[in-house]
């Protein structure tokens, strides 16, 4: 982790042990439950949640994914910045 | 309890997504603002341990996804772990609050096993003198064991003030030991003034001197720790202009079970006499929550009089609370007193008055302690 709040194409991030991520019929959406808290996430956030964290890839890697399914789109700028909101709220954090 | 600092709002979709079981109203200690019915005795006829789990399935089937065991003392339910169990496997985020006294370590133990995610320990004083005098019972030590097992077992932890004029000059050597304790978050929960709170308001408000004082030391905390420690500070209602937010409107989003199987849009709702609140043991959730004459009561804003009804703060803040207004107003429709537009808001600043004129900090004797036998 290099300077506060910003993350690096190298990093492999995690999800905070205290969160659980998982789909929620009543819902129709995925969901982030912790501790005092509930956080609907839109298809775009789950599908970034769900390649670049919940796989131990790095954020290169789990972006070059994705790309593969949007037909080689460049989502780099937009993943990143999903993925520092994602750290600045503590959902997620570098993997130890 | 409405909490103001916590968690963060989001529409329902029209679903109990926050679900509150409290297992019992019976409780060791004797906290003289305890926000249990002051005539808690009256209600002994508990859910039984099938009842609380036909109940915990009726809640997921409606939505609900955040479960809080409370009470009273939750843990003086035998029950507790099976509950806790069966919640678990029915995929609800499960909470215990508890103020500790029921629990031993080894019970901290089987009740992560048994899947429990979170515990919320209530934490009096950072002195046991204090805390004896506060809660009737010495229980210092043995919170601060149960609330180092709660972290040695992993579970993130909250651990709960209720803040008075008697432990909130503690607020920063309390943040200390939070920090020291390793917990993830740390309440200040300002007291709210029902049940018998409110018996012993005059006593228990603090000085605004001292609210500013304990705010002050909340932020240079919050400067220090960083992501360490997250404060959250629900303040003080009374020493607004602006009512709170309470439950995020009427049967929104809050669904409270009180131990005799009461449904309730909020834990202290049946202060509220002249509502009649449904049961789980007449009456299926989904029709409770949907349709039963009490949610409906004071859902979306067709209830709602004047000020609040041409008010355009009314999506933020709902009018405020039902409780506080039935309770000062004598009207659960009437505006919340706190807000400053209501035409009642002297009662409140009437009662800040006479807080800032009290003498010196009164003893112990001065509180009425949570006993039996009130009505
Ligand atoms: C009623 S207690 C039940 C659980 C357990 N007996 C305990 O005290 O932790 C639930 C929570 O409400 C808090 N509480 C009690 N009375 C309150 C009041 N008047 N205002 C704000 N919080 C209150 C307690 O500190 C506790 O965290
Ligand atoms: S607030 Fe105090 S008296 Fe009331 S249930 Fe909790 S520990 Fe018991
Ligand atoms: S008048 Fe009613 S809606 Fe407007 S701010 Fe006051 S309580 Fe809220």
């Amino acid at each position: 982790m290099h300077s506060e709040g910003q993350l690096e194409p190298s990093d492999v991030m995690e999800l905070n042990p205290n969160f659980h991520f998982r789909w929620e019929e009543p819902q129709q959406s995925h969901v982030l439950l912790y501790p005092e808290g509930i956080v609907k996430l839109n298809a775009t956030a789950a599908e970034i949640l769900e390649m670049c964290v919940m796989r131990g890839l790095t954020v290169a890697e789990g972006t070059e994914q994705l790309a593969h399914r949007y037909d080689g789109a460049d989502l780099v700028s937009d993943v990143m910045q999903f993925m520092e909101l994602a750290y600045a709220k503590g959902w997620i954090r570098p993997k130890s | 309890m409405p909490k103001a600092g916590s968690g963060l709002s989001l529409d329902g979709l029209g679903m109990p997504l926050w679900l509150v079981v409290e297992l019992t109203y019976k409780c060791p200690l004797k906290c003289p603002w305890c926000s249990n019915p002051v005539d808690f005795d009256r209600y002994r006829n508990e859910l039984s341990t099938e009842e609380w789990k036909d109940l915990l399935r009726e809640g997921r089937r409606l939505g609900s996804l955040q479960l809080g065991f409370t009470g009273g003392e939750p843990t003086l339910r035998k029950d507790l772990e099976e509950l806790v169990d069966e919640a678990n496997r029915l995929g609800y985020y499960t909470n215990l609050i508890t103020s500790g006294v029921g629990l031993s370590p080894q019970r901290v133990r089987d009740l992560k096993r048994a899947g429990l995610k979170q515990v919320q320990l209530s934490l009096q004083s950072c002195d046991s003198e204090l805390s004896e005098m506060l809660v009737g019972l010495d229980v210092f030590a043995h919170k601060i064991e149960i609330a180092r097992t709660i972290k040695a077992e992993g579970f993130p932890m909250v651990m709960n003030v209720p803040v008075s004029r008697y432990n909130i000059d503690q607020t920063e050597a309390l943040i200390d030991l939070a920090a020291d304790l390793g917990v993830e978050y740390l309440e200040f929960a300002n007291l709210q003034y029902y049940n018998w709170a409110l018996i012993n308001r005059a006593d228990l408000l603090p000085t605004r001197e001292q609210l500013k004082r304990s705010e002050a030391a909340v932020a240079a905390a919050r400067e220090r720790l960083g992501k360490r420690l997250t404060i959250y500070f629900v303040v003080p209602d009374y020493f607004d202009d602006r009512p709170k937010a309470c439950m995020n409107g009427w049967g929104a989003i809050h669904l409270t079970i009180a131990p005799d199987g009461t449904a309730l849009p909020c834990q202290e709702a049946r202060l509220i006499k002249d509502i009649e609140f449904p049961n789980v043991r007449q009456h299926g959730l989904d029709w409770i929550w949907r349709e039963s004459p009490a949610f409906r009561r004071f859902r979306g804003d067709d209830w709602m009089k004047e000020p609040c009804r041409s008010c355009d703060d009314r999506e933020k803040d709902f009018g405020g609370c039902r409780c506080q207004a039935f309770l000062l107003t004598g009207d659960a429709a009437n505006t919340d007193p706190v807000c400053s537009k209501s035409p009642h808001r002297h009662l409140i600043d009437d009662i800040l008055v006479e807080a800032e004129n009290r003498q010196e900090r009164a003893g112990a004797d001065a509180l009425i302690m949570r006993a039996r036998c009130r009505s």
